[in-house]
């Protein structure tokens, strides 16, 4: 009833091109972007924006930037914790040995140098594929996890082998409060969002599905298999770049390469598969869904009154989150994405099924 | 030449671990097309059933053979492995019955997270040992032709035996038995296989039991040596660029890939380790694979992928 098309003419290509064509869709987009940036800061209290609004935003951007690679151009990649690596040190060093570095453009740097990195490690992509691709991305990994460990140039020396950032700030505004972190990292997601968004669905963006649907096929028709893997990589590492910068600088403040360890990466991928693999929208709801998963298994016990152990809680979490993923996949392989746009289907009908 | 031949003999054990490892990847990855992520875990779990059992046994019923007790808690770890590897086909893998690559991957990663909490909630999570009896003492061998002679662990060959009869007994499983040669019609084609009237459900559920049971034998190897603990689980890693080293679908692969790791990994931080700084030992063994794999894409000995329109 509320959820309805008809009417809405177009009568332009441009009109029919839009991102949300449908009026009511971008009137929820619009919606959702003003209560995110003018009522979510009021409503909020501290700990909601340290603990779960920011990790939020940002797993967000790293699970959207593996998206692009993982969903849309059918590369699998177990690497992705080496890239947000790669991306918060680079912007570190630009940081700390330029003086006068905008963070912006450390920040814009960093993805850079990831991207530099993703492609380097995506050269194997154009040989092998599958299932060996997603454990040879693991080199990356584990060359990153060793690189930033034992390399001091990395650490700039650091004796300790952790790093840490020390007054952000953007065009002398400090970005101290988690209220400005917090705008700032939406800001800075909602623009990424938008240029996945308009990337997936021009040229490239078909390219690249078009070489994840079936990469011969794609060859014959005149797509180069090389540069579209290749451009995959690099987008994919540059927004996953930026990602672990934000994550290092933002969330983290001072970070050890532990903070990027393999167990992000395969959160990473949880996220996109258990959001829906090939849907911006999706990459959202799977990084929601994990971040507030673990507060929700910490929190249930504590509710229910029964008192369990530390060691106990942490096993029990495993064990739901394993058990959750695998019945999430049984039950609905095309992630929370997909139930997202079956609902959406269902309320353009309602209340008047067929 | 000494002590390049001790670290030879060194990367060799270690080799032979992350063979055993591999060959339950192998084992599974051919019959159903799983990439089993959750075989290190399944390596864990089997080693704190094992530890736990033999200290549970004399405990409760006050049976005091050594030799006994490990039997015992050995076919009962055993046995754990086998109802797992039904519930794992009953409540997972049958029910993701032609799903992507990708989906299994995740399957049996959710697998992994839930074998390494249910394992530590059941069994505890302290570090066991596992004794069964393994000589600790070292050996010197070859005294005549090097100063000093070479230093080699008793207990290292006693694990490359037990490693070798494992294989052995595999081989025969899979050449004379008729499951065997029916778990091969399934790794040659599922469609065919089923279609001559071999239950796949029961084959999978088989093929599990026998990498549980290979993880089972690779995790009181490992425990014996090292104790056992949750960094076990960590030692699949390890495992994994030996399998695309030596081919996702070849169980000689598996174990040529594993003692070339073994070796490699151990020589180049001794010999590269010092220039590059140290601890190359994590990461080097997937460079290495990489690298290969520009080369051949297959592995070693895995079978060549050809594409059709």
């Amino acid at each position: 009833m509320l959820y309805r098309e008809n009417g809405q003419f177009k009568t332009s290509y441009r009109a029919d091109q839009q991102i949300f064509p449908i009026l009511q869709d971008r009137v929820a987009i619009g919606v959702l972007l003003l209560i995110a940036f003018v009522a979510v800061p009021f409503i909020a209290d501290e700990y909601m924006l340290r603990a779960i609004l920011i990790p939020f935003l940002i797993l967000s951007l790293a699970a959207l930037g593996l998206n692009i690679l993982v969903g849309y151009c059918g590369q699998i990649s177990l690497g992705t914790g080496a890239f947000m690596a790669v991306g918060a040190y680079a912007a570190y060093n630009f940081m700390v040995r330029i003086d006068g570095m905008p963070l912006l453009v450390a920040l814009l740097l960093g993805g850079l140098t990831s991207t530099a990195v993703g492609v380097l490690f995506g050269i194997p992509s154009l040989r092998i594929k599958g299932l060996y691709l997603a454990v040879a991305t693991l080199a990356a990994q584990f060359f990153a996890d060793w690189a930033f460990l034992r390399v001091p140039f990395f650490t700039n020396n650091s004796s300790s082998g952790s790093v840490s950032v020390a007054s952000l700030s953007v065009a002398g505004i400090p970005i101290e409060t988690p209220v400005s972190r917090y705008i700032f990292c939406l800001a800075i997601v909602c623009i990424f969002a938008f240029l996945a968004k308009n990337l997936v669905r021009g040229h490239i963006g078909r390219e690249w599905m078009a070489i994840r649907d079936m990469d011969v096929a794609a060859e014959v028709i005149g797509i180069r298999p090389v540069y579209a893997k290749l451009t995959a990589f690099a987008v994919s590492s540059f927004i996953v770049g930026v990602a672990g910068a934000l994550w290092g600088f933002v969330y983290l403040g001072s970070w050890e390469p532990a903070a990027f360890s393999i167990d992000r990466s395969f959160q990473l991928l949880f996220m996109v598969i258990i959001g829906g693999l090939g849907s911006i929208m999706g990459s959202f709801f799977g990084a929601a869904f994990i971040v507030l998963l673990p507060l929700f298994l910490s929190a249930v016990p504590r509710w229910l009154g029964i008192p369990i152990s530390v060691v106990t809680t942490s096993h029990l979490e495993f064990m739901i989150f394993g058990a959750l993923i695998v019945f999430f996949l049984i039950v609905e392989p095309h992630g929370l994405a997909r139930l997202w746009s079956t609902g959406k289907e269902k309320l353009r009908l309602w209340p008047f099924p067929h | 030449m000494g002590p390049f031949l001790e670290t030879l003999f060194g990367g060799l054990m270690v080799g032979m671990l992350y063979s055993l490892i591999a060959l339950g990847f192998v084992l599974i990855y051919k019959a159903s097309g799983v990439f089993n992520f959750a075989q290190g875990a399944m390596v864990l779990f089997a080693a704190l059933a094992m530890a736990r059992f033999a200290e549970w046994i004399p405990k409760y019923t006050g049976l005091n053979n050594k030799f006994l007790d490990n039997a015992i808690a050995f076919v009962f770890a055993a046995l754990v492995m086998v109802v797992l590897a039904w519930l794992i086909q009953k409540l997972v893998l049958g029910r993701l019955v032609n799903q992507d690559g990708i989906t299994l991957l995740m399957a049996t990663l959710g697998i992994t997270y839930f074998l390494e909490g249910s394992g530590q909630a059941l069994f505890g999570n302290d570090i066991y040992k596992i004794d069964i009896g393994m000589p600790k003492d070292p050996i010197f061998i070859l005294e005549k032709t090097f100063q000093g002679g070479l230093l080699v662990n008793k207990e290292d060959l006693y694990a490359a035996v037990i490693a070798a009869v494992l294989v052995a007994l595999l081989a025969l499983f899979f050449q004379k038995t008729a499951t065997g040669r029916a778990l091969r019609a399934v790794a040659d084609d599922h469609q065919a296989a089923q279609s001559i009237g071999i239950p796949l459900d029961r084959i999978w559920v088989i093929v599990w039991s026998v990498a549980g049971v290979v993880a089972l034998v690779a995790g009181v190897i490992w425990g014996s040596k090292l104790g056992v603990q949750f960094s076990l689980s960590l030692v699949a890693l390890k495992a994994l660029p030996v399998v695309i080293l030596g081919g996702l679908t070849s169980i000689p692969g598996a174990i040529i890939g594993g003692l070339l790791i073994g070796v490699g990994e151990k020589l180049s931080e001794i010999y590269l380790g010092p220039l590059l700084g140290g601890g190359i030992e994590i990461w080097f063994a997937y460079v290495l694979a990489l690298a290969f794999l520009l080369v051949r894409p297959q592995g070693l000995f895995g079978e060549k992928i050809i594409d059709r329109v």
